[in-house]
């Protein structure tokens, strides 16, 4: 009944990974010279589930590893070890190193390993100095000597009686797996005990009649033994105690001859938590067994209540279905009321379906925020500015793949912030300004999209020296009056992000063009706002989810095109004397004041049969990037809720087009890519 | 489909000149202009009747459009006009072979319109199947793997593969001066 372990090894990466996750977030929060105790704990059992997961699936470095991070950290529980500043950033080190091994483990790549060597003695060192301060304070700890294999406080020869419950084939594990496990330990002496075995016609071959008494002689801690048992603890009868000879060694208690007793009962105490700890996990393994079966695919953790809000809608989609066939087997035109009504639910049911179902894609934003915490300690760390993270509605929930893809750009921005944006406390203090300086991230719903705001309260953007090098470079055009946004608009540029003159942002535009490529592909946009000596608040606008979309259906000729609801700022119709030709080529609308260039789809897109003349069709205006532009259509049809298709991945990129839907009537319908348009009507 | 798709490989590599194993292959034969020409049976998804299909902007003529094949969205080409025919009306007889053309990206999926579908050929020697003669610059027979001689004429096997390559039929359109430069021009 062997399964193949394979099928679990993603799921470690990924609990592995957030676990680093936790004992970061926990090591930041930790303050030095405090002890913790929930804290210290909470990161004690996130590398306590890797050592047990790494050692299972045979990753002994980072067995070894962790097990150093775990004596660490176990001394600080037991307030053995003072949690100084030292120790934490060397364990944020080790828990980066960690990161590192996992994913080249993951990668199959080479692990780094004189690096983890490094931290791993830089650990051990930490642990034997510290320790030796504290146990010369209390005499009752044995004075350790901490040798090059991880130190362990009782290191020696164990009896181990191993009584299996019967069913402990059942859950897959096998004795002799657990056994030559052990027997890597050291020299592994095994009796099996047979005398539970009845009569072969009844026994039941699935079951374990069997148990052993295990010696095991060699340099094994208590914890290494029991962590060889963890798997099938709850499964078993398992005692675990020292062998009484010469080589044991005094163990911790004070009073040897009380040992075995008092000893025993201490254990078994340790030993239900960590059973406990065990179940736990062995729980969510299970769990996640079937959904991480696709493993590079990737995956997702989903609340259990979001699953059960589908499964309650299917419930009344499934209502609504029989309704409906039952109108239809014997339909008569008076109960065609019925009928309006039935598919009305069934509308209604169908859009809450869709809805809950994209619900399931999203996540907490708090997934990347959580990051910025370490950021800003590192990074204010090496600049010499103390700063203060505040971080706001880390709960709003978004589409997985925007999370993605959002989550570099946002580094980008907080470290542009803390480099540039914040000045040094110094500058603080000659400014009237407290000397730590503020961070906020924020994020929240508006108008059915989702608003993060990256602020700081440092020198704000320089707007005279943008100016002046916007008219250097060509980009501004001296004499005109250029509004804030259209200067701020500046540090996005490339030609200017890669320029270092301009003294106050210096690098401030370092790689905004990328940034700003990366909003954009995920359908958002980027906005700026400054104030001199106050701050910069730079805000990002994404869709609440990419996989669907509000469309406004439009004809060109016998096509009917797409543009997404969100980007429509309104529909106008153009009369002729509101229409000027800029050089006699380019048409502008005026409108509101404002000159509004006007792109002629049909003949963008070669389009037949379309209508021409300017009073005759529509104008769509629709904005995207800050920009605003009037696209001529024949005509408006309806509005429908539209789930965009790759067409990319049987054709190719087509230049206009964001991607493709099926609509109502099975016919295929091409939404166009507004900001793609606006950077073609910039380009003509 | 999972075993159909584990057979292609060694069917679409093979060079029909050089190996003379008995083998069965299977290729789906149909009309274009009063010619006759095959394609691997396993290439083949499913064969459809025409519909209208939406037409993507600026593409080379011979891609009609893109059509819903249960919710996929799968360009449809024109053999006729890739070949550089004269096109004809779509009637009721016309179909799309919807094909599995492989990619470097990637498997696309691609239909090609064509006159009608008649027959399948089996081929029990692949020795049967002889080199296309060169016919200079007159004729491209780049996209064609071989043909064989049967008695009520010959088929002209078809590489799908190259036939229908999206990077290959757009390189060709800008070659001819296409559209898409129109479209730079336009306003």
């Amino acid at each position: 009944m062997a399964i193949d372990i394979g099928q679990f090894v993603q799921t470690f990466f990924d609990e592995s990974l957030e676990g680093l996750d936790i004992m970061e977030a926990g090591l930041l929060a930790l303050p030095p010279g405090a002890a913790d105790l929930e804290k210290i704990n909470t990161i004690f059992r996130a590398a306590h589930s890797i050592k047990g997961g790494s050692g299972t699936f045979g990753f002994s470095e980072v067995t070894n590893f962790t097990h150093a991070m775990e004596t660490l950290l176990d001394k600080m529980r037991e307030g053995r070890l003072v949690v100084t500043s030292e120790a934490v950033n060397t364990l944020l080190e080790s828990v980066d190193c960690l990161r590192e091994m996992l994913v080249s483990l993951r990668e199959q790549a080479a692990i780094d390993e004189t690096q983890a060597e490094n931290l791993r003695a830089r650990l051990l060192r930490l642990l034997e100095q510290k320790e030796t301060a504290t146990s010369q304070a209390t005499k009752a700890e044995k004075p350790s000597a901490p040798s090059p294999p991880p130190p362990s406080p009782e290191t020696t020869d164990w009896r181990i009686e191993f009584l299996p419950h019967a069913q402990l084939m059942h859950s897959g594990n096998d004795p002799v797996r657990i056994f030559r496990e052990l027997s890597t330990l050291g020299k592994l002496a095994v009796r099996a005990d047979y005398h539970r075995l009845p009569r072969l016609a009844d026994m039941n071959p699935e079951d374990c009649y069997l148990s052993w008494e295990l010696e095991l002689r060699g340099d094994a801690s208590r914890e290494a033994v029991a962590e060889v048992f963890a798997w099938v603890e709850d499964e078993c009868d398992l005692r675990i105690e020292p062998l009484a000879g010469p080589a044991a060694p005094e163990t911790q208690a004070s009073t040897p001859s009380a040992a075995p007793e008092t000893q025993a009962s201490s254990e078994e105490t340790h030993q239900g938590e960590l059973v406990l700890e065990r179940r736990k996990s062995n729980d969510r393994r299970k769990g996640d067994r079937r959904a991480s079966a696709a493993a590079d695919s990737g995956s997702i953790r989903v609340n259990i209540d979001k699953v059960d809000a589908v499964i309650n809608l299917v419930g009344e989609l499934v209502t609504t279905q029989s309704m409906l066939s039952a109108l239809g087997t014997d339909f008569e035109m008076n109960r065609l009321d019925k009928l309006h009504e039935a598919l009305d639910q069934l509308d209604r049911n169908t859009r809450d379906l869709q809805e809950h179902v994209m619900r399931i894609r999203m996540l907490p934003v708090s997934s990347v925020f959580s990051r910025f915490a370490r950021i800003v300690h590192d990074v204010g760390g090496k600049l010499g500015k103390q700063v203060e993270l505040i971080i706001n509605g880390e709960q709003t929930e978004i589409d997985k793949t925007v999370i993605e893809k959002i989550g570099d750009p946002l580094v980008h921005l907080v470290r542009n912030s803390l480099d540039h944006g914040l000045e040094p406390p110094e500058e603080r203090i000659q400014q009237g300004k407290p000397e730590t300086g503020n961070i906020m991230l924020d994020a929240y719903h508006k108008s059915g999209s989702i608003f993060i705001e990256v602020g700081d309260d440092g020198r704000g953007l320089d707007r005279d020296a943008l100016l002046r090098k916007g008219l250097e470079n060509g980009l501004l055009k001296p004499g005109e009056d250029y509004s804030d946004e259209q200067i701020y608009e500046l540090i996005f540029h490339p030609g200017l992000s890669t320029a270092k003159q301009i003294s106050d942002v210096s690098g401030r535009g370092v790689g905004m063009d990328v940034v700003r490529r990366n909003i954009q592909d995920v359908g958002g946009n980027i906005q700026i706002a400054s104030e001199r000596g106050r701050g910069t608040k730079i805000t990002i606008c994404l869709p609440l989810t990419l996989a669907i979309l509000d469309g406004q259906l439009v004809t060109i000729g016998q096509d009917c095109y797409i543009i997404p609801l969100l980007s429509i700022i309104e529909s106008v119709q153009a009369r002729n004397e509101m229409v000027n030709r800029v050089a006699g080529k380019n048409e502008v609308l005026r409108f509101r004041g404002e000159h509004l260039p006007i792109l002629r789809l049909y003949e963008l897109f070669g389009a037949q049969g379309a209508q021409t003349d300017l009073e005759k069709g529509l104008l769509v205006v629709v904005e995207a990037d800050g920009r605003q532009v009037g696209l001529f259509v024949d005509d408006l049809l309806g509005q429908q809720q539209i789930s965009i298709k790759s067409l990319e991945k049987n054709f190719r990129r087509v230049p206009g087009v964001a991607g493709a839907t099926i609509l109502g009537d099975g016919r295929v319908g091409l939404i166009l890519d507004i900001s793609g348009l606006i950077r073609i009507n910039h380009a003509i | 489909m999972e075993t159909r798709t584990t057979d292609l490989a060694p069917v679409g590599k093979r060079n029909p000149q050089r190996e003379a194993v008995v083998e069965n292959l299977q290729y789906l034969t149909f009309n274009l202009a009063g010619e006759s020409y095959g394609v691997d049976i396993l290439k083949v998804q499913e064969i459809r009747g025409w519909v209208p299909v939406t037409k993507v902007p600026n593409a080379p003529v011979f891609v009609r459009g893109v059509m819903n094949l249960r919710g996929a969205i799968v360009p449809v080409v024109d053999l006729r006009l890739r070949f550089g025919l004269e096109s004809v009306e779509y009637t009721k007889i016309t179909v799309v072979i919807v094909v599995t053309v492989h990619a470097e990206q990637g498997d696309r999926i691609i239909g090609m319109v064509v006159d009608g579908v008649s027959d399948v050929l089996n081929i029990n020697n692949a020795a049967d199947i002889k080199e296309a003669p060169n016919f200079g610059a007159a004729a491209s027979t780049e996209f064609i793997n071989g043909l064989v001689a049967l008695d009520s004429g010959m088929v002209m096997l078809l590489d799908v593969d190259r036939l229908l390559s999206v990077e290959e039929m757009f390189s060709l359109e800008t070659m001819r001066s296409s559209s898409s430069q129109a479209m730079a021009h336009a306003s």
